[in-house]
């Protein structure tokens, strides 16, 4: 035990105290009081019950975990499909371009998210820019109804995490060999070959990271389909928000963020599995 | 050109800027009138959104030498649960009727001295000692108003008086984020008491709404009058103040209390527990029921006013108190409930019910 050893054990104590305080402490009131009965108008009775989830089994719930779930992995399929050309063609920009180029994918994050997304329901609204815009042009006869449907909640998320695609996706891309295309291309692959065979493995972390980061935000997300969802486009986000600030059922609120919180687990377990043994982290090859 | 000359005319920018930000401060700096003294205490209050002229507070903050910090909420049930955990650090609050008599018996109000609201001799007795606070002793009513539906008569194409357009599934509508209100209409709609505690009756009401939740486009937290504005809906349940807001700005809009009956609501001033300026938040209250500034606040948001000596002054616009949507004739006046605080084993039953509805309309 040298004394830079004491050094470095020393400055862990204070994120292992911020964590313990702020992260495991709350994580553990939550499960706590995912197991407590619930007594009406926020207040809860210290007696153990298992009510609370076996109030989630009914179907609707599921349903909409499904459709949550569901959401978010579209979202991330949409995130990836666009994001990683648009990677690709950043890491392919000569030096001064390719900085101003990400500085055009980091901007939008200088103004708030709410207000990004409510310039949403002015572009999608009954009386918004492309309703105007497609009336003008008398190509419909009758608004069409963007606004307030799961339509739009896909879309505001997929404009809202997009930029959580590209950047670790760039950050991957920026060191690949591109010599290695020249190379297969030498060998005599096609294009379609080239990207399976060269390009997607050897960018799998940047693909992973991306995914994670898109998904994991998307599947909880309350506040775009608060906005643009209406009544009709429950996620299960709104449910955990509803229940805490709204009907005020705190246990059956902390029951679904439980069932919530495995649920994101899992993706992130499967992942950190795809690694290489031993090193869960790497899994570029 | 080599780097060190770069930096020069970074610097040089640098420098252009600084003076250009600081050189019509300083102008201004030498023309302005000298200052007011800095205020000596901050109020905080926590309101409905848009539910006061901006103009009452500033006077007030002038008055008193004073600086308010103002924060809104979009729902009674928002309120409560921001309260409910601990005061926060609000001086005055804004809560409805039955959210008055549920904050009293969970002691979150601060009893009012009396003595300091002088003013409270302008109330119409009809708004004094009501029964969601017998004797005023918790909370002073600030505005009242009924929740009825808002529409566009010009694609409905008629004026309408009953609730059972509201579920007519070629007319897209939106109700309100809040539970009592939304499930009372619903059980005014279907002849029955919004106050009851008959588990069979809320069911119905939980039933009906999810029966005809084909044209229900939003759950509005307090923002149906906008839909309603933008064209997103064509009937909005809303409260009356509100939809006569943009009414003003948009013609085709109009109100109705619909013939089966509606809910009257007050909205109160009270001190929570905790608040940090007991004092001045009897003068703000206090200066709240001053007729003239009853008068302004209630002509700009087009609430009725429960101020009699307003009324009496004519300080209320005549178009206003004419209005039979906002001062209801005696006959409507008869027909309008005020929500009750009900025991905690029935608000749970509103609460099961209004989750199935959201639930069960949020899954279409």
């Amino acid at each position: 035990m040298n004394r830079s050893w004491w050094v470095w054990r020393g400055l862990l104590v204070i994120p292992v105290l911020w964590l313990g305080i702020f992260f495991v402490l709350p994580l553990g009131l939550l499960v706590v009081y995912s197991f407590l009965t619930h007594q009406g108008y926020g207040n809860v009775l210290w007696q153990w019950t298992g009510e609370n989830y076996a109030r989630l089994l009914n179907p609707t719930y599921g349903e909409i975990l499904l459709r949550s779930v569901g959401l978010a992995l579209g979202t991330t399929l949409v995130c990836l499909v666009l994001g990683y050309p648009l990677a690709l063609w950043l890491v392919t920009q000569p030096r001064p371009w390719r900085t101003i180029f990400l500085l055009l994918v980091i901007i939008p994050f200088w103004t708030n998210f709410l207000v990004r997304t409510y310039a949403w329901m002015v572009l999608l609204g009954q009386r918004g820019v492309i309703n105007s815009i497609l009336l003008g042009l008398n190509i419909i006869s009758e608004p069409l109804n963007l606004l307030f449907t799961p339509f739009a909640v896909w879309i505001g998320l997929v404009y809202g995490y997009l930029p959580f695609m590209i950047l670790p996706l760039y950050s991957t891309l920026e060191k690949f060999d591109f010599n290695l295309v020249l190379a297969a291309q030498d060998l005599g692959a096609n294009f379609w070959q080239i990207l399976y065979r060269v390009l997607i493995p050897l960018s799998m972390r940047g693909i992973g990271v991306g995914c994670l980061l898109v998904f994991i935000p998307a599947v909880g997300a309350f506040v775009t389909p608060d906005i643009l969802g209406g009544a009709r486009s429950l996620l299960v986000g709104n449910l955990v928000q509803n229940q805490f600030l709204k009907t005020l059922d705190w246990p059956l609120g902390a029951a679904l963020s439980v069932v919530l919180m495995l649920l994101i687990l899992l993706p992130i377990l499967l992942y950190l599995r795809l690694g290489e043994p031993g090193n869960p982290m790497n899994f570029s090859s | 050109m080599a780097i060190k000359s770069w930096w020069r005319w970074w610097w040089l920018g640098l420098l252009t800027l600084g003076l250009a930000a600081w050189l019509p401060l300083g102008c201004t700096g030498l023309n302005s009138p000298p200052t007011p003294p800095a205020p000596t205490a901050t109020l905080s209050i926590y309101n409905w959104a848009t539910y006061i002229d901006p103009q009452a507070l500033s006077e007030f903050e002038k008055r008193f030498n004073v600086r308010i910090k103002y924060d809104t909420f979009d729902s009674p049930d928002t309120l409560y649960a921001k309260l409910k955990p601990g005061n926060p650090g609000y001086d005055v609050i804004f809560p409805s009727d039955y959210l008055v008599t549920r904050m009293i018996n969970e002691g979150m109000l601060l009893p009012l001295d009396q003595a300091q609201i002088p003013n409270q001799v302008n109330l119409s007795d009809q708004f004094r000692n009501p029964a969601y606070d017998p004797g005023n002793r918790y909370s002073m009513p600030y505005q009242w108003g009924t929740q009825g539906i808002g529409y566009n008569k010009k694609k409905i194409g008629r004026a309408i008086d009953s609730w059972e357009v509201m579920f007519d599934p070629q007319y897209r509508v939106s109700w309100q984020e809040e539970s009592r209100a939304t499930l009372g209409a619903v059980l005014i709609a279907l002849g029955l008491d919004p106050n009851t505690t008959e588990a069979s009756e809320i069911n119905r009401a939980r039933d009906w709404l999810i029966q005809h939740k084909g044209n229900i486009i939003a759950f509005a937290p307090d923002t149906g009058e906008e839909l309603l504005n933008q064209g997103e809906v064509v009937l909005a349940f809303e409260n009356s103040g509100d939809v006569f807001q943009v009414m003003a700005e948009n013609p085709d809009i109009a109100y109705s209390i619909p013939k089966q009956g509606a809910i009257l609501w007050v909205d109160t001033m009270a001190i929570p527990k905790g608040a940090p300026q007991v004092e001045l938040a009897h003068k703000f209250i206090n200066y709240l029921l001053e007729p003239q500034v009853a008068a302004q606040i209630s002509n700009y948001t087009r609430y009725a006013t429960p101020n009699q000596t307003a009324i009496q002054d004519k300080l209320i616009r005549a178009e206003d108190l004419n209005n039979p949507a906002i001062y209801p004739p005696p006959g409507v006046m008869r027909k309008l409930y005020i929500l009750k605080n009900l025991p905690a084993p029935t608000l749970k039953l509103y609460e099961a019910a209004w989750n199935a509805v959201k639930l069960k309309v949020g899954k279409a």
